[in-house]
């Protein structure tokens, strides 16, 4: 996207209309809205170019350079390239750790919400008293602040005045208060059989599950108000049951919507920053990549070893879209 | 593979018994909406709902009784309010300070992504011109962008021109942020009106300029106005670039970033910080109650495109 490639291809066309018998005339006016139509984008461009696309390459050689805080001063743009961070940044512990962590943490995050968010609208799929109310009340957790949704979320699960442990103890017959937010694992013994769970991951993953599936939701239900009435309704004069009739006739229609999801759900929750680093800090197994480069980045100011991990944490990102989108559009073209 | 000769064989079975696969999934069914409609109710407001009465009691009474879910009219008090919006030198948290901060950064990005994206639109959308689908397989892939990547270069830019814990430097972030999202939701609407009017105006001699504000603006209104509100809240919300370029300048900390600074901290109650919290959510939940049809139109136009 450089600016001198565009207007290196606008000048032969300017050349071409004022020759007649060239192989593309363009006309005074379609160039005129050639003109108007790049006046009117290039501010965009612009703020665009110098606030994401300039920083994003200058991650990218940074992530090759020895920078720390302290010397930023005093670093040139040529400074002495080297792969060092990305040798450090996977040799060093806990790397490999989160970034398997979130892969289980945007799994999970994403098939919890989208499962959820179409469970909410297959129930308000059809209309009554209230619906509307119920439909936004829905999306309150989607829109609201983050920073005010950990919060309130904290506060329930602290240990010595949060609501969820003083009921737990009260009725549900705990030993004692759960630190959701700060224990690593527990051993939970259920049917007699005794599992390790880890803790703080899992509230994590419910934390995540909460906040976006009104997203799901609201796509899906989008979606569902499509699917034309007729189809249920020839499925149900067949003799279809109602869980047939999900399985063989809306599930199919929702397919393509629950796809498009799943990648965007994915991308989001992968790069995802805040719900963590204000739930936990990261900490108690819960330290995905982004919460780490941003420890790099402020506590050790190691500037080079942050770049690394994050131009990684994008590597495997576009690696695992680029796959994925590669397979979907296959799938679409044959349907 | 035998679905169908299952659900015939289901259905001369249903006209038999009374107790049918359909009749008994059909009661479950009906029964189990209920439930869920109940529970979606109770998991998405519950946790507003503790917000609100944790604001308005002192510290002392959630202590002695944790699991209250009302407030008796003795507990009731709104000291927390006044307490939170006092600016420190009183005594309290200076949140009126960060609202201003937040409103000013949130309503500047709101101002200068429109100047930016209303033209940008409507060029993407009306006009031919080279480069114009690259352009916005630019825009769709910065939407899609990780945001820590770009956090580390612009927190090293902005340390060394020294706009670090400016909000200028953080409505700059924000405007490019948006602004690709804005034209890609400007466009779609853009290009749902048809652009015979706008023929009409260039046949009676108007110029571009003239047709654009007399004509697509007014039509695109509906639009642009979502699209303002959609944009104050993603500004509003945000807490990672806050946090990034203000935490070190405490009189310019938007209210996000006060609520995360202040919730580590132990002399600050909980109950004020709640009211912090109520604080910071009610513009929100505001805007969204006026505008729900508006916004959930603006989210979902791109699902359709698939």
């Amino acid at each position: 996207m450089s600016m001198n490639s565009r207007k290196a291809s606008e000048a032969p066309a300017r050349r071409n209309a004022s020759v007649p018998r060239t192989r593309q005339k363009i006309s005074p006016m379609a160039k005129a809205e050639q003109r108007a139509g790049f006046t009117l984008i290039s501010p965009t461009l612009i703020i665009v170019f110098v606030m994401i696309v300039l920083p994003i390459l200058w991650t990218i050689m940074l992530a090759f350079q020895q920078i720390r805080l302290l010397n930023l001063r005093t670093a040139g743009i040529f400074g002495n390239y080297t792969v060092s961070n990305f040798t450090e940044v996977f040799s060093s512990p806990g790397f490999i750790e989160a970034l398997v962590t979130t892969l289980i943490y945007s799994v999970a995050g994403t098939g919890l919400a989208i499962l959820f968010g179409l469970i909410a609208a297959l129930a308000l799929r059809k209309p009554f008293r209230g619906r509307t109310f119920v439909r936004a009340a829905t999306l309150i957790p989607y829109v609201a602040p983050i920073v005010a949704v950990t919060f309130v979320w904290t506060t329930m699960l602290n240990p010595q005045f949060g609501i969820i442990n003083h009921w737990g103890t009260e009725y549900l017959g705990w030993d004692q208060a759960v630190p959701f937010l700060s224990e690593r694992q527990r051993e939970v013994t259920f049917l007699g059989l005794t599992f390790t769970v880890p803790t703080a991951l899992l509230t994590v993953i419910a934390f995540e599950a909460w906040r976006s599936f009104p997203f799901a939701f609201l796509f899906l239900t989008a979606r569902l108000q499509a699917v034309p009435a007729s189809l249920d309704e020839a499925a149900r004069v067949d003799g279809a049951t109602p869980t047939q009739r999900f399985r063989h006739i809306l599930l199919p229609q929702l397919l393509p919507t629950i796809a498009v999801l799943s990648v965007l759900r994915f991308i989001w929750t992968f790069n995802s920053f805040d719900d963590i680093y204000l739930l936990t800090g990261g900490g108690a197994g819960t330290e995905v990549v982004a919460v780490r480069v941003y420890n790099f980045l402020t506590a050790r100011g190691d500037i080079g070893a942050a770049s690394a991990q994050a131009l990684v944490l994008a590597a495997i990102l576009a690696v695992l879209v680029g796959v994925y989108l590669k397979f979907f559009a296959k799938k679409e073209e044959v349907g | 593979m035998s679905t169908e000769t299952q659900t015939r064989r289901e259905r001369s079975a249903s006209t038999r018994r009374p107790w049918s696969r359909d009749r008994v999934e059909t009661l479950i069914l009906t029964w189990l909406r209920w439930i869920i409609i109940a529970l979606i109710l109770i998991v998405t407001l519950f946790p507003f709902y503790y917000m609100l009465i944790l604001s308005v009691r002192p510290i002392s009474s959630l202590l002695q009784n944790p699991g209250a879910l009302w407030i008796s009219a003795t507990e009731f008090s709104i000291d927390t309010y006044t307490s939170v919006l006092q600016s420190p030198s009183d005594g309290g948290q200076g949140f009126l300070i960060f609202m201003r901060n937040s409103a000013l950064v949130a309503l500047g990005t709101v101002f200068v992504t429109l100047l930016l994206a209303i033209p940008g639109s409507y060029a993407i959308s009306r006009l031919q011109f080279f480069g114009r689908n690259k352009i916005s397989a630019l825009f769709l892939a910065v939407y899609l962008f990780p945001s820590i990547l770009l956090a580390i270069p612009l927190f090293v830019f902005f340390t060394r021109i020294g706009l670090r814990g400016e909000l200028l430097g953080l409505l700059l972030v924000y405007v490019a942020q948006v602004v690709p999202v804005s034209i890609y939701m400007l466009r779609n609407y853009f290009e749902t009106i048809p652009t015979s009017l706008e023929e009409a105006a260039a046949i009676d001699g108007a110029s571009r300029f003239a047709i654009m504000r007399r004509i697509s603006l007014p039509l695109a209104m509906p639009a642009i106005i979502s699209n303002a509100l959609y944009i104050f809240m993603i500004a509003w919300n945000e807490f990672l670039f806050a946090l990034l370029f203000l935490v070190e300048s405490r009189e310019n900390w938007t209210v996000s970033l006060g609520l995360s600074q202040l919730a580590g901290s132990i002399e600050i109650p909980t109950t004020v910080l709640m009211a912090g919290s109520v604080i910071l959510t009610l513009p929100i939940i505001i805007i969204f109650f006026a505008a729900e049809r508006l916004l959930t139109e603006g989210l979902t136009a791109g699902a359709e495109k698939g």
